[in-house]
């Protein structure tokens, strides 16, 4: 009886609703991340995540009684990122009821945060989100940069070592986002999923490309995921999370049912 | 009424711990409290926990929390949950070493890192998994064998008697009390609170339990 392979819908939320962008640009209305969150938990979801999306600082006000009320209705783990720059954003999110928080830019900008996050509130509840594309030119070695602001903005750091370094400073897991992938439909980057999955001791989620079932199972089974997040393939009602654990399982990978 | 006493030392999430007992706890009020005086009162204790396990010592300890779990064990029912379970045994590994409550003989160890066939045991263990039944009890009335629960963990319990073993979960090889029990004090590893329905069943378990067998 081996770790179950987790099944991790994400809620992009702005300004209060849950939408899904395509390569981080197009908007489209998904509802209401309270009804949203309860429907994946009574799919036997395995955990849930919200990115938190939303511009402004003081919209993003909106995002913590969100999390009380889905904290307060849902009996899975609930992880939230999106805009968290301090201990203070880490312990409000904590006490809201999230179980774990997502650090992404602010990694990057000061990786002492995630170091202080996770003495304090312990690895466990801190994943480090990594967004990164790749950057070689073709038919060289394959080469992946982090990259932050939404993807706007290239940090120059190799990903696979970036991992490596955020592992060392205190994260309890990843959460690695293919820029080139993301709302594509197109599959993970399995290639990039396995350079990091094997370079590290924690578990990391493969994000960023599901348009299949197929695409999940490729995800643990070719990029040696141990969690994948999908958006689209859940809120557009295309698949169920059950149907997804059905059809994994029939390919002999451990689901919980 | 009678209360449940969650023991509040300032370390993690207690809110949706807190929903989770509400729901469960039926007529019952869920007091959350760190003073010892007032869970003293309590009916039945709930000792959670997340983090490092000096940091949780250290601050049962400030707040004389600790010498309250000790005094209360066999008076009523304990359920101590994850970091929450770690520090009933004697002693733990992590952060180089820390004396824990002895309520349950034994230490902490930390999980190795492996790998077998290409495959990483990958440290927190994290995600849900099964626990299998060691001992029939009525701690498990309407819980399926091999049921799943949500764990997130990098040390496990190493109980010295097997009889204070309620049940196992493995992990890559490794298979660990991951439930224990002994004169009214019953832990888990996992979170039943982020659980479903198996965990919400265990958590009414609690609720209904009388601390005796």
């Amino acid at each position: 009886m081996p770790l179950s392979k987790r099944i991790i819908p994400c809620l992009d939320i702005d300004r209060g609703r849950v939408v899904k962008g395509v390569k981080f640009l197009e908007i489209r209305d998904a509802g209401d991340p309270v009804e949203v969150a309860r429907r994946y938990d009574q799919q036997m979801a395995d955990e849930l995540v919200f990115l938190d999306i939303t511009a402004s600082s003081e919209k993003r006000e909106t995002l913590y009684p969100i999390v009380e009320q889905v904290a307060a209705e849902i009996s899975i783990p609930l992880t939230v990122g999106g805009g968290v720059r301090s201990t203070n954003d880490v312990r409000r999110l904590l006490r809201c009821g999230a179980d774990k928080v997502s650090i992404n830019t602010a990694a990057v900008t000061e990786p002492e945060l995630v170091t202080r996050s996770a003495d304090r509130f312990g690895a466990q509840c801190i994943v480090v989100a990594i967004d990164a594309k790749r950057v070689n030119k073709r038919k060289e070695e394959p080469r992946w940069n982090v990259f932050t602001h939404g993807g706007r903005k290239d940090t120059g750091l190799d990903a696979v070592e970036w991992a490596i370094k955020m592992v060392l400073m205190g994260a309890g897991e990843l959460l690695l986002t293919s820029m080139d992938r993301d709302g594509t439909k197109e599959g993970f980057d399995l290639e990039m999923t396995r350079a990091i999955s094997d370079a590290v001791d924690v578990p990391v989620i493969a994000s960023g490309g599901v348009g299949t079932l197929e695409h999940l199972k490729d995800g643990f089974e070719q990029g040696h995921a141990d969690a994948v997040l999908a958006a689209s393939i859940f809120h557009y009602g295309q698949h169920t999370v059950g149907e997804a654990k059905d059809f994994l399982a029939a390919h002999g990978l451990e689901m919980r049912r | 009424m009678s209360t449940i006493g969650v023991i509040d030392y300032g370390m993690g999430n207690l809110h949706s711990l807190s929903h989770a007992l509400g729901r469960a706890a039926g007529e019952m009020r869920v007091d959350v409290s760190y003073d010892p005086d007032k869970l003293r009162k309590a009916d039945r204790l709930i000792l959670p926990g997340v983090g490092g396990v000096r940091q949780c010592m250290g601050e049962l300890q400030r707040l004389e929390l600790d010498e309250l779990v000790k005094e209360m064990v066999g008076q009523v029912p304990i359920m101590g949950i994850c970091l929450g379970m770690q520090v009933l045994l004697d002693y733990s590994e992590e952060n180089n070493g820390v004396d824990a409550l002895g309520v349950f003989p034994g230490e902490v160890r930390k999980f190795v890192p492996l790998e077998r066939d290409g495959e990483k045991r990958k440290i927190p263990h994290m995600g849900w998994n099964q626990v299998h039944f060691t001992q029939e009890h009525p701690l498990w009335h309407g819980v399926s064998q091999d049921a799943w629960f949500y764990f997130v963990h990098s040390y496990f319990a190493r109980p010295i008697h097997e009889e204070h073993v309620l049940g196992k979960t493995e992990y890559f090889g490794e298979r660990f009390a991951s439930v224990l029990l002994r004169d009214g004090v019953f832990a888990t590893q996992f979170h039943p609170e982020k659980s479903q329905s198996a965990g919400m069943q265990l958590l009414v378990n609690f609720m209904n339990w009388d601390g005796e067998a």
